[in-house]
């Protein structure tokens, strides 16, 4: 290995630049052969989300999505109806958070027709294994079932309101909140009438 | 298998155990170890792309110039853990739902940088292969034995199977950062008593 030869300047050019050619050729073919699955599976997940957070319907909520946008145009969000026999009966809204614990929050979450939370899933976050990511165990989601921000205190108890927390993860817990939050004033914002 | 080759399989599992022994790739194993199944993911994908790295470190050694090899190493392992990355994403994305935030992390694992240069740039695949199977096998179990312990104390279940009433209150430190430098040094210390009893 330590041939004399094969430490020169230009040896040592040539093949640093193969190594590094040869990688980016692999990388690009495989991302190419990747992307059409990994968008699909990307799909799949987010429609297997939506089928979780709003009970059963017989329609593409995919195809039938609508941009909805919170009233300060912050946060533009997607909402996906849920139609059962043709009528409405739920809808998901796709929203995040920047306030987690490790940035960015994403889920989607789900709304009864009177605009009370159903429940939701978290699809991307960053938050602690273990602490924060317990945002998505049933302990913690069953207490948005039934929950109308519109007409309760939607926030954490420290900060006054009527959810608990996560034990050590309350700043997931409050952008949780507030990804939902941003949902339900988008869909405020998009259909006034639905309010209380 | 002869003599030369049961020991650079067994080397990484007890002798020179990356986690109890050499005190290698601390970062993964302090960081993702808060239960036992995200210590075995880690340390199974992690043993994959040992195996990976070392075949072709160990195929390429040859026509490395000596002042280049890590720079080189380093694109090799970095281009391995993309490609791993990337199909997993694609064709087993409950898998990669579980394990991606670690996956790019292996990278930066010392482990694989440090057996490419120390063994699998010296020796023949056969060789290589053994020995990254050996030292995978031994990471694996140093952060499956980590993530039990801190699952165990810090959150009352054991490999997602929760033990204990659900308002129960667990150690949480354990689950914590602080947590993780304890467990280890208790770790270190029993696996390294048991080893000099032997």
């Amino acid at each position: 290995m330590s041939k004399n030869s094969s430490n020169t300047f230009w040896s040592m050019v040539t093949v640093l630049t193969a190594i590094a050619v040869l990688s980016a050729f692999i990388l690009a073919f495989v991302e190419q052969l990747t992307r059409e699955p990994i968008q699909k599976a990307k799909d799949q997940r987010e429609l297997e989300a939506i089928a979780e957070v709003v009970g059963e319907f017989d329609n593409d909520p995919f195809a039938e999505q609508m941009n909805i946008v919170t009233p300060d145009k912050k946060y533009k969000l997607k909402l996906y109806p849920a139609r059962k026999n043709g009528s409405i009966s739920g809808f998901a809204v796709k929203t995040y958070s920047n306030a987690g614990y490790g940035g960015r929050i994403e889920l989607i979450a789900g709304f009864y027709i009177d605009g009370s939370v159903k429940t939701f899933k978290i699809t991307k976050h960053n938050e602690t294994p273990g602490l924060g990511s317990k945002a998505d165990e049933p302990r913690f989601k069953k207490q948005f079932d039934g929950f109308n921000p519109n007409k309760h205190k939607f926030k954490v108890r420290q900060d006054g309101g009527e959810i608990d927390g996560i034990t050590a993860a309350t700043i997931t817990s409050r952008a949780v909140i507030d990804a939902i939050q941003h949902a339900v004033d988008a869909y405020n914002n998009f259909n006034p009438g639905k309010q209380p | 298998m002869n003599k030369t080759s049961l020991e650079n399989l067994t080397r990484g599992i007890i002798r020179e155990n990356p986690t109890f022994v050499m005190l290698l790739g601390m970062c993964p194993t302090l960081g993702v170890t808060t239960s036992a199944l995200n210590g075995l993911g880690m340390g199974l994908a992690t043993l994959f792309v040992l195996i990976l790295s070392n075949v072709a470190i160990s195929l390429v050694k040859g026509i490395i110039p000596p002042k280049v090899r890590i720079p080189s190493f380093i694109v090799i392992i970095a281009s391995f853990v993309t490609v791993v990355d990337l199909l997993m994403a694609a064709y087993l994305p409950a898998l990669h739902a579980a394990l991606g935030i670690f996956i790019p992390l292996i990278v930066v694992n010392c482990i694989i940088l440090g057996r490419a240069e120390a063994f699998a740039s010296k020796n023949n695949i056969w060789q290589s292969v053994l020995d990254a199977v050996g030292m995978g096998t031994g990471f694996t179990i140093g952060l499956t034995s980590l993530g039990i312990v801190r699952e165990v104390l810090g959150n009352g279940s054991i490999f997602n199977y929760s033990f204990i009433a659900e308002d129960a209150n667990p150690v949480l430190l354990f689950i914590m950062p602080p947590g993780a430098f304890l467990a280890l040094a208790a770790l270190i210390i029993l696996f390294n008593r048991l080893r000099k009893a032997e």
